[in-house]
């Protein structure tokens, strides 16, 4: 990767000297998805959690409740293991993507 | 009654309507800022111009002791006037009459002119200062906005339509404005959102602001739904006198001429354009030089800097401006960009306005969030307009031209009647860097000094690709010309194709990849 300045960007390996804007500046780094995190989906309460920490988990095992624009989404697990921590409480406003459970 | 008697109780009943809410909700509208409705249309059109329509008016609430309250025009005056000496179609919301709120009458007082406005062919603009339907109305409210919305699209792309949300404009409001050529939005006044911060708090949690969410600066710099902001008022009622002046009364017309204007004399070319295209400029002092009084009316100014849209006139005559903006973003297409031209080149074509598309591009924005949000999709409405596009179409391609980028910029290959570059123009398949790093990746690796043989391959790259003289000998572009010359040449391709014929298949209508 080339070092850029803040007032360079680089097309097809070339360095340009050009405003970048702010939407540019901000905009969200891309992160490869954990498959150990749990995240929200969508922004809501969490009303209900089934887990508790250490407990092993299969594939499809309910996790949790996400309530959401008046839905009770239930949230079930996509891998099989062990569960690490419970980042969350019920009753809890979680904001999207945020995380609810680490798995080990 | 006498004839006499019969005109008294006319003017006491039009007196009696014309004070809107009343004297305590006027000075309440004024705190805030805001005009009332009647002298937004008074200050917008020509001086006496306006004939009110539907002035007597009953609202339809039935329900909630609706029935018993008397709403003068249902809260929205509507007419016609006229606007630098042509006819249009107006309605503007009054927000001292229930707070504007809209109710089947009210609906149907604006579907009423929005009829009038097509059958006889002249522009509609709406004045939006509403908070919202009017509940007590129920379903009725909701067919009147359905009834709107149907209308915005039948008449768009046949008269222009022009809105100017002076006020809130929020929920179900919101899509009339979305569906108009033109959103004009006013500092500290306009507020637009499908959903407001109460909700937005209520189920997610998320504070904000009503200016954070949907102001005006929100409108016109992060989300592209405005096109024109103003500091106050009066300046926004200049700007739309401004665009009407630059565009024709419906998609049968031209925008009438105006009297030619040499461009200043302060933007010189040469002085202008770096020669090294890796550095900046910006774009709109080449578009100075070029026009009219050096008069370029900017459309979404703020948002999408990349790219430069916006009117202006050559020779008096009414042009679109399409532009990348080495300034910002080295003029890149992205997403946002592509969607700001292409509905631009899309209004300009159906419009009757010859485009003029300034070139200088190193290509598409890479990136992660680029592709994740569509930007092929995107993208390729950029494509899809000038394809479709059967208006005149000149090019000036004035330094980088390469890859996707030239051919999406109208280029020969996408339909332009003619295409010109400057001799600083370099029409190649990437620059020279990108490329020479391709084609000779094993003679720069097993060199014994790969940087030396990398800048000796970049500098025969350059010299042998990075000019217009490959796409001229091609056939691709017309003419290579003096940058001096541009204003020249220009005027005279617009002479000569004043009388342009091009047809397309017909269809029920595209696809475009909205």
């Amino acid at each position: 990767m080339i070092e850029l300045k803040p007032n360079q960007l680089v097309i097809d390996d070339t360095v340009y000297e050009t405003k970048l804007t702010r939407k540019f500046r901000f905009r969200k780094k891309y992160e490869a998805p954990n498959p150990k995190h749990l995240n929200a989906f969508i922004p809501g309460v969490i009303s209900d959690i089934y887990v508790k920490p250490g407990q092993h988990v299969k594939e499809g095992d309910k996790i949790l409740i996400l309530e959401a624009m008046k839905m009770k989404n239930t949230v079930t697990s996509e891998i099989t293991g062990k569960v690490k921590e419970i980042k969350v409480t019920s009753g809890k406003m979680v904001t999207k993507n945020q995380l609810l459970i680490e798995f080990e | 009654m006498s004839i006499l008697s019969k005109l008294k109780d006319f003017l006491f009943r039009q007196e009696k309507v014309s004070v809107g809410g009343g004297e305590k909700a006027i000075q309440k509208q004024k705190a805030t800022g805001k005009l009332t409705a009647r002298e937004r249309i008074d200050s917008l059109l020509d001086p006496g111009t306006f004939f009110e329509f539907d002035l007597f008016v009953k609202h339809a609430g039935k329900d909630f002791g609706m029935e018993n309250k008397d709403l003068p025009a249902d809260g929205v005056i509507t007419g016609t006037g006229m606007i630098i000496g042509h006819p249009v179609c107006i309605f503007a919301q009054d927000f001292t009459v229930a707070g504007g709120s809209l109710g089947l009458a009210h609906a149907r007082k604006i579907t009423k002119i929005m009829d009038h406005s097509v059958k006889m062919g002249i522009p509609l603009i709406g004045i939006n200062d509403s908070g919202g339907a009017r509940i007590q109305e129920g379903v009725n409210s909701l067919a009147g906005y359905g009834e709107i919305f149907y209308r915005n699209t039948l008449a768009s792309g046949v008269i222009p339509q022009i809105s100017v949300i002076l006020g809130p404009c929020a929920g179900g409001a919101v899509y009339s404005p979305a569906l108009t050529d033109f959103v004009f939005v006013v500092d500290q006044i306009s507020k637009m959102f499908i959903t407001g911060p109460e909700v937005i708090k209520t189920v997610l949690g998320e504070e904000i602001s009503m200016e954070d969410l949907g102001g005006a600066r929100i409108q016109s710099e992060i989300t592209g739904n405005a096109h024109f902001f103003a500091k106050d008022e009066y300046e926004c009622f200049d700007q739309i006198r401004k665009l009407l002046s630059y565009i024709p009364w419906n998609n049968s017309k031209k925008a009438d001429p105006y009297t030619p204007k040499k461009p200043k004399q302060d933007y010189v070319i040469e002085k202008i354009i770096p020669s090294n295209p890796t550095l900046p400029y910006d774009i709109r002092d080449i578009i100075y030089s070029i026009v009219d009084d050096s008069d370029f009316f900017e459309v979404q100014q703020y948002w999408a800097a990349n790219i430069v849209i916006g009117f202006a006139r050559l020779n008096g005559q009414s042009i679109g401006i399409i532009g990348n903006q080495p300034a910002v973003l080295a003029g890149v297409l992205d997403v946002d960009s592509s969607n700001k031209a292409a509905r631009f080149i899309r209004f300009c074509n159906a419009f009757n306005i010859p485009l003029l598309t300034l070139v200088d591009l190193p290509g598409y924005l890479p990136g992660v969030d680029q592709e994740h949000a569509g930007v092929i999709r995107h993208g390729a409405k950029v494509l899809y307009s000038y394809s479709e596009a059967t208006v005149l179409k000149m090019t000036v391609i004035l330094r980088k031209a390469y890859g996707g980028g030239y051919i999406a910029m109208c280029s020969r290959h996408l339909g332009a009647d003619f295409v010109y570059a400057w001799p600083t123009a370099e029409i190649a398949v990437m620059g020279p860097e990108g490329a020479a790093n391709i084609i000779f990746k094993n003679e720069i690796s097993t060199a014994a000094d790969p940087n030396a043989m990398r800048q000796q391959k970049v500098k025969e790259y350059t010299e042998k690709f990075a000019n217009p003289y490959v796409a001229a000998a091609n056939g691709y572009i017309d003419a290579v010309i003096n940058p001096e010359e541009t204003r020249r040449i220009l005027i005279h391709t617009l002479n000569l194709s004043a009388a342009k014929k091009e047809s397309r298949p017909a269809k029920k209508h595209g696809i475009p990849p909205f």
